[in-house]
C-alpha cells in the first residue's frame, strides 16, 4: 500500500451540524461542567475576603463597611454580574438535569428514549432560567 | 466529467526515453496527435453527457470525495460532481455503481453482497455513517455527499484503512470458548430460549465499522476497543454456554483501562449502526457487570 491520507482534526470539529441528540448531551455537559469548576474558583476568591473581614470591629461589621459586605455589594451593582448570575444558573440546572439523566443511563433505564430526556432537560432549563430573571435581575437597572 | 487524468503525458514520456533523447519520429508524433484527439472527443462526450443529466429533472446530484496518492495529479483531495438519472428504489451504492461504470471508472469504493450483509460500504453520506447498499436515495437531501469514513486513513478516493478496527475486534477474542462440555460426547452444547433472545441483537454485527468511525471516543484515544468489539465481548460474555471461567477471562479484557470505561454515552454509535443494534445498552450492561464482579464486601 502506498500512502494513505489522514484528514486530520477538522474531521471532529467540522461535522457539528450532523451531530445527534446524545452528541449534544454530552457536548453541553462538558461546557457546563467547566463553567461551574471555573465558577468555583472565582466563588472561593470571593469568599475569602470573609477571612479579613472577620477580624474587624462589631461596629464595622453592623455598619457594612468590612472588606467582605463591600467585595458582595460592589459586584452585585454591576449589571454585568446580574446577567452572568442568570448564566450560571442555566448552566448549573442543566448540569444536574442532565446529571440526573446521565445517572439513568448508566443504571440502564430508558436508554431508548435518551434523546427525549435530552430535550426535556433542556426545555425544563430554559424554563427555570426564565423564571429565574426577576430575582437576579430585581433593582440593577 | 471524468477525473481520468490523460495517460498521454506519461506515454510519451516513455517512448521519450526508449529512443534514448532522439527526436520523437512522425509516427509517435501523429500517434500522440490521435491519442490527444481521441481524449478531447471523449472528454467532449461525458461533457454533453452530464449536461444532459444535469439539464433532465430526473436525476440525483452527487459529489464524491476522490484522493488517488498513486497519480500525480489526484493526491490533492477534492470533490468530483455526478448527475446519475434516478430509478425508483436507488440506493447510494447504486449510484456510485452508475458513476463508475458511466462516467469514471477510476472511482473506487468497497462493495460485495449489496443487501446490508457483508458490511463492506460503509461509507460517510450527508453527514452520517451509512451503510450506502440500504440507503435511499429519495430519502437523502440533494446534493448527496459521499466521502470516506472519518477517523480513518484514507486509501483511495471512498477507501479507509480498516486495519486497526480489525485489530479491535481481535482483541476482544470474537470467537466461542468454553470448558464446560455437556455430558454425553455426542450432547449439544444447547442455550436456552431467553440466553438467545438475550444476545439476539449484538449477533447481528457485520463488521462494517460505521460505530467505530462515529465514536469520539475511538477517535481519540485509539487504544479503546470501540463499540463494535465490546459489542462482540457483550455476545460471548452474555452467552451461558461458554461458562464462568470464560466469562471471568472476557471481564477481564472489557474492563481495562481501554475498554468500557472509556464510553461517554453519546449515543452515536447506537444512532448509526445499520443493524440496530443497541451498542451503548450493550456497553452499559457490561460496565455494570464489571462492577458487580469487582465488588467485594467483606
Amino acid at each position: 500500500m502506498s500512502q494513505s491520507y489522514n484528514r486530520g482534526l477538522i474531521e471532529d470539529f467540522s461535522r457539528w451540524r450532523e451531530f445527534e441528540a446524545g452528541m449534544w448531551a454530552w457536548i453541553f455537559h462538558k461546557f457546563t461542567g467547566w463553567v461551574l469548576i471555573g465558577y468555583l474558583f472565582t466563588h472561593i476568591a470571593v469568599l475569602s475576603t470573609a477571612i479579613p473581614a472577620s477580624g474587624a470591629e462589631t461596629a464595622v461589621l453592623q455598619a457594612g463597611n468590612d472588606v467582605y459586605t463591600q467585595t458582595i455589594v460592589s459586584l452585585e451593582g454591576l449589571l454585568l454580574v446580574r446577567v452572568l448570575e442568570v448564566g450560571l444558573l442555566a448552566v448549573a440546572v442543566f448540569h444536574m438535569l442532565n446529571g440526573a439523566r446521565l445517572l439513568l443511563v448508566d443504571l440502564g433505564v430508558g436508554l431508548e428514549s435518551q434523546d427525549k430526556s435530552f430535550y426535556a432537560s433542556l426545555v425544563l432549563t430554559g424554563a427555570i432560567t426564565v423564571a429565574s430573571v426577576p430575582t437576579f435581575i430585581a433593582g440593577a437597572f | 466529467m471524468s477525473t481520468q487524468i490523460p495517460k498521454q503525458t506519461e506515454k510519451a514520456d516513455e517512448t521519450a526515453a526508449e529512443t534514448e533523447s532522439e527526436a520523437p519520429s512522425k509516427g509517435d508524433e501523429r500517434r500522440a496527435e490521435k491519442r490527444r484527439r481521441a481524449d478531447e472527443q471523449r472528454r467532449q462526450r461525458e461533457a454533453e453527457e452530464a449536461e444532459r443529466a444535469a439539464a433532465d429533472e430526473n436525476t440525483v446530484e452527487l459529489r464524491v470525495f476522490r484522493y488517488d496518492p498513486d497519480v500525480e495529479g489526484k493526491q490533492e483531495p477534492r470533490f468530483d460532481t455526478f448527475h446519475v438519472p434516478f430509478t425508483k428504489g436507488m440506493t447510494v451504492l447504486d449510484a456510485l455503481m452508475y458513476s463508475r461504470d458511466t462516467y469514471d471508472s477510476s472511482l473506487t469504493f468497497r462493495h460485495s453482497c449489496r443487501q446490508a450483509v457483508c458490511g463492506s460500504d460503509a461509507m460517510f453520506v450527508n453527514g452520517g455513517q451509512k451503510l450506502a447498499c440500504k440507503t435511499q436515495i429519495d430519502e437523502l437531501e440533494e446534493p448527496i455527499r459521499v466521502e470516506p469514513l472519518p477517523h480513518a486513513e484514507v486509501t483511495k478516493d471512498l477507501v479507509v484503512d480498516l486495519e486497526h478496527f480489525y485489530d479491535q475486534m481481535e482483541a476482544v477474542e470474537p470467537y466461542f470458548q468454553t470448558n464446560e462440555y455437556p455430558d454425553g460426547e455426542l450432547e449439544e452444547q444447547r442455550q436456552t430460549r431467553e440466553n438467545r433472545e438475550k444476545i439476539k441483537m449484538s449477533t447481528r454485527c457485520i463488521w462494517c465499522s460505521a460505530c467505530m468511525s462515529s465514536c469520539n471516543i475511538a477517535a481519540g484515544d485509539n487504544e479503546y476497543l470501540g463499540p463494535a468489539a465490546i459489542n462482540k465481548a457483550y455476545r460471548f460474555a452474555m452467552d451461558e454456554r461458554e461458562g464462568e471461567d470464560v466469562k471471568q477471562k472476557r471481564l477481564e479484557i472489557i474492563e481495562q483501562e481501554h475498554g468500557v470505561w472509556r464510553c461517554q454515552t453519546q449515543f452515536s454509535c447506537t444512532e448509526v449502526c445499520p443493524k440496530d443494534i443497541p451498542l451503548t445498552e450493550h456497553i452499559q450492561e457490561l460496565k455494570r457487570e464489571a462492577v458487580k464482579n469487582n465488588l467485594k464486601f467483606w
